[in-house]
């Protein structure tokens, strides 16, 4: 007999078998897991997300019989009352009836076959066929961020970069060269000078070994056992990596003629935003502008959660995207998007001041410029708000810029992949 | 004679395993007399045992996506705390492979190991279908053949090609087995001979001239019926068998992936047949061999009130109005009952006992009855021959009639003296696999025409096949064979068909 501990073995045996599901029921999975996202909170969002598709696309087919008509008969267990010639009427449901359901129902009456996908493949699946239009600017930096590669072995270096099998093999090189004797070879010495003190005899070896001693102290006193020329450090060199660089600007209205719910739909929508970008792209910078007469830049926490009202200037935002754009992204080394939802609402004069300056200042250093226009009621009349007029002949003259209008949470998804969906080259 | 206790507490490490190991190996061997394959026996973590689960139990298999689906069923399942995994799993080799959970405590694993590597192993070893129709010591070596083997058509003719054959086989498989004479043995090293041969005759045979002639004109008269069935081996029932030999358009690797997955099929083919037996010969050895540790002293009284806790467990037979309950038995329930109650027989007969099995009551030999049991039968023949009216007492059993002309349902038998007989005769039914099995056969080609293929489904009264799993596993079935499939279902009395389903070939 033998026992075996397996328990070290590797383990996902299955991993292969299990992509093999997902390839094979991808359309029916994106499809589950965007109708996940319509229901669920997008902060969880891919945090074990479970997704139920219809079994018909893994179903297993197999012939197999079915009672239909006729008769049969059921062995039971469990009787309590009945005796033999009593009659029962037949319990509801299982087609056929019969205490015994419907022999081997087997697979015909699955509804749906439910699972967790990991946040990766969630996300993944999610945002298939969606990217950032023209993302053009990748050459310009190619050569931005430097990172460090290990580049060799140098004698110098700060501390925390000392290898240590290189030093250590340095130091014992020079001691074996230098003739460092070793510790059990002094105490051997000492052990035998030692024992012929004690007995007295042999006084010509016992001067010998005497000398010796003293030789080998001294000698284990001079040569150290590490010495600073033994250091070796692990020697890095910067190595530019190409990167192309983008950052997206997100603006929200939060002013008193919000309600709380337009607040919801605007943050779902920047949720998927950030979540988007978050999976699609390694370097993007996020800048959360939200305003009211006032615009101000704020963290992303507080972007989603911090409640605030008050009136409506639109263009406050704008300048302060314009401000920031200059400060600290020069049109000519990033990326630039934007994305802004509001109600529609604007202070009287204001709209025809937003809208020179999103003309002059800012489409033409964008790549891509959303605006998404939320509403309670599906009966408001397109065209109708402030901003949506204003807007529009904007949106028919600027290629960059784009608007949709969203009024229920399902419509999210749909204007997200509009917005963002792959375009087909031409 | 009071023993040593073996261990203490929860806690296990591998010398505890091994002492009790050993002390249930001297019960197995010394008392119950059982033979068994030599055993192996592996620790692994509930991850690996999800990964066991969805190969059935084997260490390894080619891979397929519906492993995969297996395994996801069984892992959200399981994480969402739906069901608890299975103590062990136990695989029929040489050496016989059982698999035990780190989570296990002392007694769990010494059951578990009673249980799998004694009881499982007697069973696999000594059983009479086990023994003519599975090849224990080359199922492992044969598995690995069967991923290499598919893996490199993977490699060779792209995945989408070697799943859609898997698809199409596997939707076969409960049709493709041999299911009389016996198996021959497997064995790798003929396998591979085989295949290489098969290889080699096609590329000796292989003349492009052949492409050229043209198309011969059918000549009629010479393509009997009786003739073409001789020359096919027509009927057969073993559609995957005869798609591999016959089928005119498949390539030689696809017929080997066939031949793969019939093989795997057959080597399966005996378990439900004998599933209430061999739960049963687990339970109530493992059972056995635990009470004997504890009268002997060699586990204490919590660690045996934990053994009853669990076989309790296992042993619950839900009433046909309880929830959990419904049509059928839980085998384990139903097996331990049966086995439990021949020892009974054997040593404190009634004379109930003396009536109905006069050369079994009082004979003494309780475990040699049950090692001859063991052996000799399978489920349907054990329950005609061994179910006895305490055990159809003890479950409260009674017979439905279901005639579904009527409105309602009738009970046309209960446990007593009139009812005991048709109960059993019931019960047996309906744990024979001629029965419940769909007797599809291969019955005709039409070889002069198009090339059509016959199949005839036999029914058993009332039971037709499920329609559209029929329709969607007769589309597998003409992709294999290349041309039209037609599938006529007649009664079996009267030969009057049915229904009738008809499929193409999408290539």
């Amino acid at each position: 007999m033998d026992i075996i501990d397996r328990r070290s073995n590797p383990h996902g045996k299955n991993l292969e078998n299990r992509q093999r599901v997902l390839a094979r029921a991808r359309g029916e999975i994106a499809r589950a897991a965007r109708a996940a996202i319509n229901q669920g909170t997008l902060r969880e969002t891919g945090h074990g997300e479970a997704v139920t598709i219809p079994s018909d696309v893994l179903h297993e087919p197999s012939f197999h019989t079915v009672f239909t008509s006729g008769e049969r008969q059921v062995i039971l267990s469990g009787n309590k009352e009945f005796s033999t010639g009593d009659r029962l009427a037949r319990p509801r449901g299982g087609s056929g009836g019969g205490g015994a359901g419907a022999g081997q129902g087997g697979g015909e009456s699955q509804d749906g076959f439910r699972f967790v996908l990991t946040r990766d493949e969630f996300l993944d699946l999610f945002f298939e066929d969606l990217e950032l239009p023209d993302l053009v600017k990748s050459q310009v930096v190619a050569t931005e961020t430097m990172a460090p590669i290990r580049a060799g072995i140098s004698v110098d270096g700060n501390p925390s970069q000392i290898d240590m099998s290189r030093s250590m093999r340095q130091s014992l090189a020079r001691r074996i060269g230098l003739r460092r004797p070793k510790p059990p070879e002094v105490r051997e010495l000492e052990k035998e000078i030692f024992r012929l003190e004690a007995s007295g005899e042999d006084a010509e070896r016992l001067r010998m070994l005497r000398g010796e001693l003293e030789q080998a102290l001294r000698r284990l006193a001079r040569v150290p056992w590490v010495d600073p020329i033994d250091l070796r450090y692990r020697r890095y060199t910067q190595v530019p990596k190409p990167s192309t660089r983008a950052v997206m600007f997100c603006l929200m209205d939060v002013s008193g003629s919000m309600s709380e719910s337009m607040k919801d739909l605007a943050k779902r929508f920047f949720l998927l935003l950030h979540v988007f970008l978050e999976r699609r792209y390694k370097r993007v910078d996020l800048v959360f502008i939200r305003h009211t007469e006032v615009a101000e830049e704020v963290t992303e926490e507080m972007f989603f959660t911090d409640p605030r009202t008050g009136g409506t200037v639109v263009s406050t935002a704008l300048a302060e995207l314009t401000r920031i754009q200059r400060d600290r992204y020069p049109a000519g080394s990033w990326n630039i998007y934007a994305a802004q939802a509001s109600d529609g609402d604007n202070s009287g004069s204001d709209t025809q001041r937003a809208v020179s300056m999103l003309e002059t200042d800012i489409l033409p250093v964008v790549q891509h410029f959303a605006y998404i226009e939320v509403s309670m009621s599906a009966a408001i009349i397109r065209g109708e708000t402030d901003l949506w007029r204003g807007y529009a002949p904007l949106a028919q003259r600027a290629p960059k810029f784009a608007m949709r209008r969203v009024a229920e949470r399902k419509d999210i998804f749909p204007v997200f992949r509009e917005l963002f969906g792959r375009k087909v080259p031409a | 004679m009071d023993l040593p206790l073996l261990y203490s507490g929860p806690d296990w490490d591998f010398g505890t395993l091994r002492r009790s190991y050993d002390a249930i190996e001297r019960i197995a061997t010394d008392e119950l007399g059982l033979e068994l394959y030599a055993n192996r026996i592996e620790v692994i973590t509930s991850e690996q045992m999800l990964d066991v689960y969805t190969a059935h139990g084997m260490p390894l298999t080619y891979r397929h996506w519906s492993y995969g689906k297996r395994f996801l069923q069984h892992e959200s399942s399981y994480r969402r705390g739906y069901t608890s995994l299975a103590y062990e799993v136990v695989i029929n080799s040489n050496p016989c492979i059982s698999y035990l959970m780190e989570e296990n405590t002392a007694t769990m694993q010494a059951l578990v190991i009673a249980h799998a590597a004694f009881g499982h192993n007697h069973f696999f070893r000594n059983n009479h279908l086990f023994r003519q129709w599975t090849e224990a010591s080359a199922i492992l070596d044969y598995l690995g053949f069967a991923r290499s083997y598919v893996a490199g058509c993977e490699d060779r003719y792209g995945a989408a090609a070697v799943e859609r054959i898997l698809d199409a086989a596997h939707s076969l498989s409960r049709h493709g087995v041999h299911r009389h004479g016996g198996s021959r043995p497997m064995n790798l090293k003929t396998e591979q001979r085989r295949e290489r041969e098969r290889q080699e005759y096609d590329e000796r045979v292989f003349d492009d001239l052949w492409r050229t002639l043209p198309d011969a004109k059918p000549m009629p008269g010479l393509d009997k019926l009786a003739e073409r069935r001789r020359r096919l081996g027509l009927p057969e029932e073993n559609l995957l068998y005869f798609l591999e030999k016959s089928s005119p358009k498949l390539q030689a690797w696809e017929r080997e992936i066939i031949r793969i997955v019939r093989l795997i099929a057959q080597y399966f083919y005996p378990q439900p047949q004998v599933k209430l037996m061999n739960e049963g010969c687990a339970t109530w050895v493992h059972q056995r061999i635990m009470a004997r540790l504890h009268e002997t002293g060699q586990i204490d009284d919590a660690a045996f009130l934990e053994v009853i806790h669990s076989t309790s467990n296992v042993i619950m037979q839900p009433g046909f109005d309880h929830p959990a309950g419904g049509p059928g038995f839980n085998p384990y329930a139903l097996g331990y009952a049966m086995m439990t109650d021949i020892v009974r027989i054997c040593e404190e007969p009634t004379a109930e006992d003396r009536a109905w099995f006069p050369d079994l009551a009082g004979s003494g030999d309780a475990i040699g009855t049950l090692r001859h049991a063991w052996a000799n039968y399978r489920d349907e023949s054990f329950v005609l021959q061994f179910l006895s009216p305490k055990v159809m007492r003890d479950f409260r059993m009674f017979r439905l009639m279901d005639d579904t002309t009527e409105p309602t349902l009738l009970v046309d038998a209960i446990h007593d003296d009139e009812g005991y007989r048709s109960i059993r005769r019931s019960l047996a039914r309906s744990y024979d696999p001629g029965l419940s099995d769909a007797d599809i056969q291969v019955v005709d080609v039409d070889l002069s025409g198009d090339r059509r293929l016959m199949l005839e489904h036999r029914t058993h009264p009332g039971q037709l096949l499920a329609k559209k799993d029929a329709d969607a596993t007769l589309r597998q079935l003409a992709l294999l064979w290349g041309y039209e499939v037609r599938l006529q279902e007649v009664d079996a009395t009267s030969d009057a068909v049915l229904a009738t389903h008809t499929a193409n070939p999408v290539r």
